[in-house]
């Protein structure tokens, strides 16, 4: 009875995984031939276990004797994530028909990173949390070595593993400290026995300390941000699109609930460091970005300072903060994707991909619909209203001023000014400057025409039209956790 | 007294083995060094009753992660003596990492000492240390389980993406064809006239 | 730490036999060398270390590089290592599972239909074959 039901409560994962195996054999047989039909079937598969999502019943749902639980959190998360692996699965496929790289395994790994993701954003132990990471993770090593003919791509898979793997001897050491004080690696228990106004719990602290700096490097929050440049510009663009939205989406989820549930009560302990973080990526991320060259490395440096940005939410510590915190997700998401897409797009005579901000030069009398996303794009990285991006800058903002924490929203909006130039930048270069270079569209483009218009009407003031259900959506999450 | 002995044999011998895998001058003895290492912390965990796990020490680690360092040091062909040579500027970083993990071992020893960290539920009465925890792992903890199935097959599907290259001109077994053969389809038999030789153009079949 | 005198009588028979392979080690190695001494024949010289015979000098050093179908056999041996090290508290602790037997062995099944299901990914692309 009990097996039946922790499967239907987790049944995203169980049809996941079941799917995962079925279509991995599919190519086992097919080859490489597949790549396309795996990566269709991949996306339905995406949406078939997006089907519970929406069809459970509502409220805090337990599963696998406590490892896992369904609440409108995790739903409200899994669909972001799911929506930005799908997205990530689909746009790949012209660029890796194009440069002969086209191996099936590529839908295969982005659907165990998600599993992975999944199984993150629904942890309700250490155990479960550890495993959800380790999946996205190992995955993720492998996705960015994808093109392992290129040495950038290979160094890429090499640094990112290197230091994931660090990262993930952190959260091991900060994991056990843990469990030893708390004697129990399941959220509830450790929130038990770590309340607040007690006796500091040292030892507790130092497991909060490595349980956040690992999570911070896969969240590419300052100062466990370096792999992020070298990562972004190296690894094959598909899979950068897919690096910069759904694992971030994930990790930051994972991060609010490993927080809130398990360290609630630690709470002024953890602000802390959350506070630190969320200037030190708002401000590095704004100012490093200005020097870049390479129109990868750029958005790295602003996938830093988006991540502070959100990271403000977060240091609030009210209901309002984590609302505001998943709305900056999922406008963060589809932003960073458009823009990420609209890049792919973009290939010299030669079919070289292009990536560098000089390339761009001019694109708005030779590519003008491109061009018109990217600026909308840029202007919503950018937060300036009216376009959509400002929406969630203003959320996190006016939650920090009513958490009291006005200097932490006065530095966000100075990090928004500096960061505003370099994206206005990109616009320029775009739009004033005269053509470099001959840019070509490749012949085959797939869907990747579609997820841009898409991306950027939502971008747009066309997405405050969804802002009503998309705030209620996320209220909604955003109560199931605080 | 004799558990004393032992642990403080198995201790030594481990710290040891540590500092001569960091100080060795030939990578490959490093890795016999930590091989030598792997296999005194697996005595250590038998000492305090950890049978699973100091098995899993020599399986694992000693049988196929060694074997695998193995591989990698000898096949990356680095020369590790101008790499070792910024060692020494590194020193005071390593060191200060050394200080701070000390520092939180003290402070769980002093934690542990003062009663604060309570020792985990006892198992089962009656099983020893492995039959508790398979008790544990495949029941109350499938769902970590299979998970780890899945970070394994993901491990095998990112060892091939990287690593196999599927090679041209290369002559592949076909067990099955191999083992349908009959003499019928594969001898022929011919009886040629005294010097005429027999056809063989387009080869036998 | 109760139990360890028990988990120590429970390995006498190894530890005793560990001893006397350690023993007779020590005493076939050892022996001759201290015959020769004794006997005034031990005379090390650097020619008694030299090649001889059909050997010859080593011309390059011993550390080549490999070719990385190595690594990709010994990393596919190290995860089904690790499967078989699941099986092993499986074994030990079926017996002990009472109403929960057929759950445990299930889920043991399913976990090696995932790493069967990685099998057959390897062996059709031929990560399985040396050439």
């Amino acid at each position: 009875m009990t097996l039946l039901q922790s499967l239907s409560v987790g049944a995203p994962e169980v049809v996941l995984a079941a799917g995962i195996c079925v279509l991995l054999l599919v190519g086992a047989f097919r080859g490489d031939r597949a790549l396309e039909g795996l990566s269709w079937a991949s996306v339905l598969l995406l949406a078939l276990a997006a089907v519970p999502l929406f069809d459970q019943a509502p409220g805090r749902l337990a599963a696998w004797n406590g490892l896992y639980v369904a609440d409108a959190f995790s739903r409200h998360l899994k669909l972001l994530v799911f929506l930005g692996s799908a997205a990530a699965i689909l746009v790949a496929v012209p660029y890796l028909r194009r440069l002969a790289t086209a191996r099936f395994e590529y839908p295969l790994l982005v659907l165990l990173a998600t599993l992975g993701m999944a199984i993150m954003v629904s942890a309700q132990n250490l155990l479960s949390l550890y495993v959800g990471l380790e999946l996205m993770s190992l995955s993720a090593y492998v996705l960015a070595a994808f093109h392992r003919d290129e040495s950038r791509s290979s160094e890429a898979g090499l640094k990112y593993f290197a230091l994931g793997a660090l990262a993930s001897g952190l959260m091991l050491y900060g994991a056990s400290l843990v469990y030893g004080f708390a004697g129990s690696t399941s959220f509830a228990d450790i929130a038990k026995a770590f309340v607040a106004g007690e006796v500091r719990n040292l030892g507790a602290l130092f497991g909060l300390v490595f349980l956040l700096a690992a999570l911070a490097f896969k969240v590419s929050a300052v100062p466990f941000h370096m792999w992020t440049p070298d990562v972004y510009e190296g690894a094959p663009t598909p899979v950068v699109a897919f690096f910069a939205t759904a694992p971030k989406v994930a990790a930051m989820g994972l991060m609010l609930r490993l927080l809130y549930e398990a360290f609630g009560g630690m709470k002024a302990d953890w602000q802390q460091i959350v506070l630190v973080m969320s200037i030190a990526s708002m401000l590095l991320g704004s100012v490093a970005a200005i020097a870049q060259t390479s129109m990868k490395r750029l958005l790295a440096y602003s996938a830093i300072a988006n991540i502070g940005f959100a990271l403000i939410g977060l240091a609030a510590g009210t209901a309002a903060g984590v609302e505001a915190v998943l709305l900056y997700l999922l406008v963060y998401l589809v932003m960073t994707l458009g823009a990420f897409v609209a890049l792919l797009m973009l290939v010299d005579a030669d079919g070289r991909q292009l990536e560098d901000l000089a390339d761009l030069a001019g694109l708005a009398r030779t590519r003008p619909g491109i061009a018109s996303a990217l600026a909308i794009f840029m202007f919503s990285l950018a937060g300036i209203p009216p376009m959509f991006g400002f929406m969630p800058k203003l959320a996190v903002f006016s939650a920090a001023v009513e958490a009291g924490l006005w200097p932490l929203a006065v530095l966000g909006v100075l990090a928004s000014v500096v960061a505003a130039y370099y994206y206005l930048r990109v616009v320029k270069i775009m739009f004033i400057d005269p053509p470099a270079g001959v840019v070509v569209l490749p012949g085959e483009q797939g869907v990747n025409p579609a997820v841009v218009g898409a991306a950027a009407a939502f971008s747009s003031p066309l997405g405050y039209l969804l802002l009503g259900p998309l705030a209620a959506w996320g209220a909604e999450a955003a109560r199931a956790l605080a | 007294m004799i558990q004393a002995a032992i642990f403080y044999l198995l201790a030594g011998a481990t710290v040891l083995a540590g500092i001569m895998v960091i100080s060795a001058r030939n990578p490959v003895h490093s890795v016999l060094w930590l091989i030598f290492a792997f296999v005194n912390a697996a005595g250590l965990f038998l000492v305090i009753g950890a049978e699973f796990l100091a098995m899993l020490l020599v399986i694992v680690y000693v049988g196929a992660v060694a074997v695998l360092f193995l591989f990698v040091v000898m096949m990356l062909d680095i020369d590790f003596a101008t790499l070792r040579a910024g060692a020494m500027r590194y020193l005071p970083l390593g060191l200060l990492l050394g200080a701070a993990l000390s520092v939180e071992l003290l402070l769980v020893a002093s934690a542990w000492e003062a009663g604060a960290i309570a020792p985990s539920a006892p198992p089962r009465s009656g099983l020893s240390n492995t039959q508790a925890l398979g008790t544990l792992l495949y029941t109350d903890y499938v769902f970590v389980f299979q998970a780890a199935g899945l970070i394994l097959l993901t491990a095998m599907v990112g060892a091939i993406v990287l690593t196999h290259r599927e090679r041209a001109g290369v002559k592949r077994q076909d067990p099955f064809r191999q083992a349908s053969r009959t003499p019928a389809e594969t001898i022929a038999l011919a009886r040629p006239a005294v010097g005429a030789g027999v056809e063989t153009e387009g080869g036998v079949r | 730490m109760a139990d360890v005198n028990a988990i120590a009588l429970e390995y006498l028979p190894i530890m005793i036999f560990f001893g006397l392979a350690v023993a007779f080690a020590l005493l076939f190695v050892g022996a001759p060398i201290l015959v020769a001494r004794l006997t005034g024949t031990a005379k090390p010289y650097a020619d008694k270390l030299a090649e001889y015979e059909s050997g010859f000098p080593a011309f390059a050093s011993a550390r080549g590089r490999f070719d990385v179908r190595f690594y990709l056999v010994s990393i596919l041996f190290i995860i089904f290592d690790l499967e078989v090290a699941f099986l092993f508290p499986w074994a030990v602790s079926l017996a002990h599972m009472g109403e929960d037997l057929v759950f445990a062995w299930g889920s043991m099944m399913v976990f090696l239909a995932l790493l069967t299901v990685g099998f057959i990914y390897e062996w059709k692309k031929g990560a399985l074959d040396w050439e």
